[in-house]
């Protein structure tokens, strides 16, 4: 399951229903991953685009590696501004053991870190900023130059 | 007529081109001043699939996306 929202996730509410639709389906793990915006460099916030067609190809792909591990994917991202000690992001999974579900959430989140088509902007002094510094190329770009 | 669009940050209107292949994307926008910060670490998309080589051939219709270095959660 990949949801989109405007604005700041509502963390409690979208970890309870994960919990609920996952509750009868015999995983022994439920191990959620929750990205808070923190105070750094005078940030009043981060902003975030998406590109959805790709977002949703590339979570598409994660869903078959989960299904062949016998486990589920869910993830949750921000549209917009999300400021100070909101939550942009979720990322969780449920397996039947533990072991899977911990190695497979380290995989996913690094990747979705180097490969989903997401851009992040600090807001600081009424603008928005690309984070260029700490964004990563694709793999296979620069073809164009 | 093929479509070239820009995504996140980098601020430039979609193109439409009549071309056929992604060399002659490459070699316009090599010549846009603009684009020179941006096209060494640009990933590109052809109807949203991603592609690794300008070996691809384009036809009336098509949508190419290029996409500057990504930073999600």
């Amino acid at each position: 399951m990949l949801s989109l929202y405007n604005g700041a996730l509502d963390v409690p509410k979208i970890l309870k229903d994960w919990y609920e639709a996952e509750a009868k389906s015999n995983y022994g793990a439920y191990i959620p991953f929750v990205g808070t915006v923190r105070s750094e460099d005078g940030i009043d916030g981060l902003s975030f685009d998406i590109y959805e067609p790709i977002l949703e190809s590339w979570f598409k792909d994660w869903q078959k590696k989960a299904k062949e591990k016998g486990a589920v994917i869910k993830m949750a991202h921000s549209r917009g501004d999300v400021m100070l000690h909101e939550s942009s992001y979720i990322a969780a999974v449920f397996s039947p053991k533990r072991r899977v579900a911990l190695e497979f959430i380290d995989e996913f989140v690094e990747d979705f870190k180097a490969s989903a088509p997401i851009w992040k902007y600090d807001l600081k002094n009424g603008q928005r900023i690309y984070a260029k510094e700490r964004s990563t190329a694709i793999k296979g770009s620069g073809i164009l130059a | 007529m093929v479509k070239v669009e820009f995504l996140g940050p980098i601020q430039k209107e979609a193109l439409e081109l009549e071309i056929d292949n992604l060399n002659e994307v490459a070699a316009i926008l090599q010549k846009d001043d603009a684009m020179k910060e941006w096209l060494d670490n640009c990933a590109v998309a052809v109807n949203d699939t991603l592609v690794t080589s300008l070996e691809c051939a384009l036809k009336d219709g098509d949508k190419i996306s290029l996409l500057p270095p990504v930073c999600g959660g």
